[in-house]
């Protein structure tokens, strides 16, 4: 009976809304769940917007490309920036139409059809009551003993993956498959996605994992565990980011346009580090969360852009494979 | 003019409708995939890897899977003890398990900081490694040797009491009480659970990834997996399943090419009392078998548990809201099941052919994957695929559950049509108060411990529904992924609990019921 | 009343042919050896395997009617009664196969039980009584079948001889309360005398005209006198 009341309340409220304009968020899976950004970006931004923002989740890329124009999205979010290049190529999104030098990120970024809203870099995550003698560098790393024990990615699946295998490319250009080499006997595994391999190192399997600088942050702020920390090399590190964009078909652009600029916003931006445990994308040191800005990050920073990317990241996956396989 | 009376009619309709229109969706969503594709296809070295890697994997894991459940059901068929029938159920678990439970629960056990390691460094040995190959094999030999050690059980059980009392009325010892009664048993069931668990090892990747320790272990699942979610490559994506259609399909074929037809004797359901196997030496053997098996298929789950029992309090409601969604996702596919299987099964024991039986297994061998994203592309133009999620969810798990479904209740059909066939004929029983008054109540056991099974395997399923689902239609899986990946690990383990209770719960309440008032 | 014209019979290289009549009311024996085909025939007449020629039962013509439109009743060997019902609902299942029974119908079954002797077991299964009482059960649900030909495939082949005669008895009265005319395969001389009137001789696929019992028996054919070794 309580059910049927509440039933009915739910259709009378959905009636009364019919009314109110409906923007369409297509977000990732993680998003709209209690502990993810989602709720709080949907109650800042109908709080200005005198509408109904609808998150609906699922797997991005694979849904806008089976349902492209037939597409109900207005707005996607979290698109990474490796399969921006795969987004644009639909043909489905707008200009972004944000000033792009607010952007306080560590890297240019020109790009008038992605907007990002989060950023961060890859980074392996150790704990320091297990292990003595942290690498400070790259060929830290390498060089370490083989009994120490790394969870990765792969980079087929998973986005932190190929992060991860650009970066040797980057770092170490055609020597990348020497410095795989190296590394191949301290992989205890590689697992689909980056959940796995926290699961992991969490655990107490491995002593290391690929994840990124952001991770410690969680378990300061969360936990109150400081005993997590990244490894800073300075070789540099990647970068990722997470980003926004309009779809041009909107029957929303008015909105569509309000959300850009929420996005772009204080109060959005200030949300961020600890509902997606990443950094903001337009907030100056200074305005985050306190005790951000302690946390230790990486000076150089590497970054390949789409096609550069697209030139590199086949092969490198490839070096990558072959090397493991042997 | 030749007349032809059966003593069984039924189904001869449906039947192969049924079988039909499973063999269908699964082709129509192949082809509507490759409808999408950008031809030609790039097919490279690393995908024939993939391929060895695939059909070595899933060949060892068939094999010691079943080479350890022989002796094992050998035990349990011969023992009577307290807590057997618990045990047996307990045994049967780990099959119908969540993957990334199971494998959480093995990495306790097995792991490089697992129990065992921490045994291995207190005597000053190293850790256990079992990344790579020895993962792989080992996970999924605890996964399916239940399953093995199941359907030889009911092999075994199939010999009538009375042989073993002529034989041991003759005085014959074990081993030609095996060579005569038993071994001719075991060579009609082995190999149908060889194939079929070599088929189900085929399409596994989940485990291999976890486990398999690098790009080596690259099953053709993952693949697919690889081409759909990720290079968005539907020319690949269709290629690849087409590659393990066939592969799996032929595997299925041949297997069941060489099992004989299965013979059936009428016996009566009596516990069996085994005068070969009272000397003190086989009792200890006895005992030994299903003592490791005890420990290393319940050890696991005990640690699943011990694990997720602190994280049942962190729990977000949400959890609680998935556990419910997938209650009704599990409990539609089982319903679909039941009108699949029934009608199939009694088909197919009618043909007295067992090569019809490997067109069920094609539910096996399809990618979820690949069904899922083919549905998507044929649902589309018509109505909004998410909404639909969750149907499609239970309808692509009855199909993956089809095959054990018809494997468990053949051999019950085809016992039903010698037994009481030309009495129902005689009495003219036909069509509905046929199946009320002698097939339902004949196949009642194996009806549930089939469902029972679809339940459970619909409850851990996260294939289709990963690709689908929005945030309101999040599956119990789903949503304890979703914790693991927002670093709550201690709520994902009790979810993970939660996942095993309910995924046990609907299989036992299944089972039992089919249980129940089996007499005669 | 069973008229059997140029009945043929091929399984694999066996082949049996049958040309014969049965009168109403007549309990015909049916001898001959292992392996002789008398299953086989009996199974045919019932529709349960393939056969050719013509088969009349008071002058209907059931060559290709199904098993349960021949006006026949049949007993197997063994798997006469449905084990996870209780012997009334087994009785039932003759009266009407959805066992939907008024209480003109219930009252049938039970006095079809009480004539076997079987009044107070109405509600057990088969598996709680004893073998002798398995049989009376079946033999209730022949008499609520009132068909008008009873075959009987060895039904009573595992009873003690004691038990069988007195099942053969009852049989006579069951077929003589309803009319019928009774086939009954039977391996054992005294029980043809004591409960048939007439007798089948089968032998090699061969089916002999039926002849009265006292003088089949007091001068046997010689392949009979070398079966009943006399």
């Amino acid at each position: 009976m309580k059910y049927l009341m509440t039933t009915a309340a739910a259709l009378c409220a959905t009636a009364a809304w019919a009314e109110t304009p409906v923007l369409t968020v297509y977000a990732g899976d993680y998003f709209t769940s209690e502990w993810g950004p989602g709720p709080k970006i949907e109650a800042g931004f109908e709080e200005i917007c005198d509408c109904d923002l609808q998150f609906s989740t699922g797997d991005l890329m694979p849904r806008l490309l089976l349902e492209g124009e037939r597409t109900k999205a207005d707005v996607v979010i979290g698109l990474t920036t490796d399969v921006t290049a795969k987004a644009r190529a639909t043909g489905l999104f707008a200009p972004h139409g944000q000033d792009n030098s607010a952007l306080t990120l560590p890297i240019a970024w020109d790009d008038d059809t992605f907007l990002p809203f989060n950023y961060g870099h890859t980074a392996f995550i150790y704990d320091e009551t297990r292990i003595d003698a942290a690498p400070t560098s790259f060929a830290d790393l390498l060089a370490m003993d083989d009994d120490i024990k790394i969870v990765i990615q792969d980079p087929r699946t998973s986005i932190s993956g190929l992060a991860l295998v650009l970066w040797v490319q980057a770092v170490y250009g055609d020597e990348a498959d020497a410095a795989w080499a190296k590394l191949a006997p301290k992989i205890l595994t590689v697992t689909k996605d980056w959940s796995a391999s926290y699961g992991l190192f969490t655990d107490g399997e491995a002593d290391m994992v690929l994840s990124y600088t952001t991770s410690p942050a969680y378990h300061m702020f969360a936990e109150e565990d400081f005993t997590k920390k990244a490894a800073i090399f300075p070789e540099g590190h990647y970068f990722m980011a997470e980003t926004v964009g309009k779809v041009a078909a909107t029957d929303q652009p008015e909105l569509a346009d309000a959300f850009m600029d929420y996005v772009m916003s204080t109060d959005f931006q200030t949300l961020i580090p600890t509902a997606n445990w990443s950094l903001p994308s337009a907030l100056p040191e200074a305005q985050w969360p306190e005790g951000w800005a302690q946390l230790p990050l990486p000076e150089k920073v590497l970054f390949y852009s789409e096609t550069e990317a697209a030139e590199v990241q086949a092969e490198a996956i490839e070096t990558w494979r072959a090397t493991l396989s042997q | 003019m030749a007349r032809h009376t059966q003593p069984i009619n039924t189904c001869r309709v449906t039947g192969p409708v049924a079988a039909g229109a499973v063999f269908s969706l699964i082709l129509l969503a192949l082809a509507a995939v490759a409808s999408r594709a950008q031809w030609p296809v790039s097919f490279g070295v690393a995908d024939w890897a993939a391929l060895r890697f695939t059909v070595w994997q899933s060949f060892l894991s068939a094999l010691f899977s079943v080479v350890f459940a022989i002796p094992v059901a050998r035990a349990l068929a011969r023992r009577r003890f307290a807590g057997r029938q618990l045990l047996v159920t307990l045994l049967g678990a780990p099959f119908i398990l969540p993957v990334i439970v199971a494998v959480m629960g093995l990495l306790v056990v097995f792991g490089r900081a697992g129990w065992v390691s921490q045994g291995l460094g207190l005597l000053g040995l190293p850790p256990l490694s079992i990344y790579g190959l020895t993962g792989v094999v080992l996970a999924h030999v605890f996964f399916n040797m239940p399953l093995a050690t199941r359907l030889i059980l009911q092999g075994w059980q199939s010999i009538p009491a009375e042989q073993f009392r002529l034989a041991g009325q003759l005085g014959l010892p074990p081993s030609v009480t095996f060579r005569t009664l038993e071994w001719p048993v075991l060579r009609q069931v082995v190999p149908g659970a060889f194939a079929l668990i070599f088929v189900i090892c085929l399409t596994s990747f989940a485990v291999a990834l976890t486990l398999g320790g690098g790009p080596r272990a690259t099953t053709i699942e993952l693949a697919i997996y690889q081409a759909f979610r990720f290079e968005f490559d539907l020319g690949r994506a269709a290629v690849l399943s087409l590659l393990q259609l066939v592969v799996a399909g032929s595997a299925a074929v041949l297997a069941l090419w060489i099992l004989p037809p299965i013979a059936v004797q009428m016996g009566r359901d009596r516990p069996v009392q085994r005068w070969d196997a009272q000397g003190a030496g086989l009792r200890a053997l006895d005992t030994l078998w299903i003592g490791l098996a005890s420990l290393f298929l319940l050890v696991p789950l005990g640690a699943i548990a011990v694990s997720g029992v602190m994280g049942l309090a962190q729990m977000p409601v949400l959890v609680w809201h998935a556990a419910w969604t997938s209650l009704w996702v599990a409990t539609l596919c089982t319903c679909v099941l039941v009108m699949l299987a029934l009608p199939i099964s009694i088909w197919l024991a009618q043909t007295q052919r067992g090569g019809a039986e490997a067109l069920t297994l094609i539910g096996l061998a399809a990618s979820p994957l690949m069904i899922g994203t083919g549905w998507f592309i044929l649902i589309n133009p018509f109505a909004s695929p998410v909404q639909l999620a969750l149907v499609v969810t239970a309808l692509v798990n009855a199909m993956m559950a089809l095959p054990f479904a018809v494997r468990i209740l053949m051999p019950a059909m085809r016992q039903v049509i010698t037994d009481y066939g030309r009495l129902s004929a005689s009495l003219g029983l036909s069509g509905l108060a046929l199946w009320q008054i002698v097939v339902l109540p004949r196949v009642r056991a194996p009806l549930g411990f089939a469902a029972g099974l679809a339940a459970a395997l619909s409850v851990g399923d996260l294939g289709v529904v990963a690709l689908f689902a929005d945030g309101d239609r999040a599956t119990l899986p789903l949503q304890m992924y979703r914790l693991m990946g927002s670093y709550r690990t201690d709520a994902a383990a009790g979810a993970a609990l939660l996942l095993l209770g309910l995924a046990l719960g609907m299989f036992w309440a299944c089972d039992a019921w089919g249980r129940r008032h089996v007499d005669g | 009343m069973l008229t059997v014209r140029d009945l043929q019979i091929a399984q694999g290289v066996f082949e049996l042919h049958a040309t014969f009549d049965v009168a109403k009311g007549q309990r015909v024996a049916v001898i001959g050896p292992s392996g002789a085909g008398k299953s086989t025939l009996l199974n045919a007449l019932g529709g349960y395997i393939p056969s050719t020629g013509s088969i009349m039962v008071d002058g209907q013509d059931v060559s290709t009617a199904a098993p349960d439109q021949r006006g026949i009743a049949m007993l197997f060997q063994d798997g006469n009664l449905f084990p996870h019902m209780t012997l009334a609902q087994n009785v039932g299942l003759g009266l009407r196969p959805s066992l939907r029974l008024n209480n003109d119908e219930q009252g049938k079954v039970a006095a079809a039980l009480d004539s076997v002797g079987l009044a107070a077991f109405g509600d057990r299964k088969p598996g709680d009584v004893s073998g002798g009482q398995q049989s009376r059960a079946a033999l209730a649900r022949v008499l609520v079948q009132g068909k008008p030909l009873l075959l009987l495939d060895e039904p009573f082949a595992a009873l003690g001889p004691a038990l069988r005669g007195e099942m053969l008895d009852l049989t006579s009265t069951v077929a003589r309360d309803t009319g019928a005319t009774v086939l009954m395969i039977t391996h054992a001389p005294e029980d043809a005398e004591r409960a048939a009137d007439q007798v089948i001789f089968v032998d090699a696929g061969q089916v002999e005209a039926p002849r009265p019992v006292s003088e089949i028996m007091d001068n046997p054919p010689p392949a009979l006198r070398a079966y009943l070794g006399r």
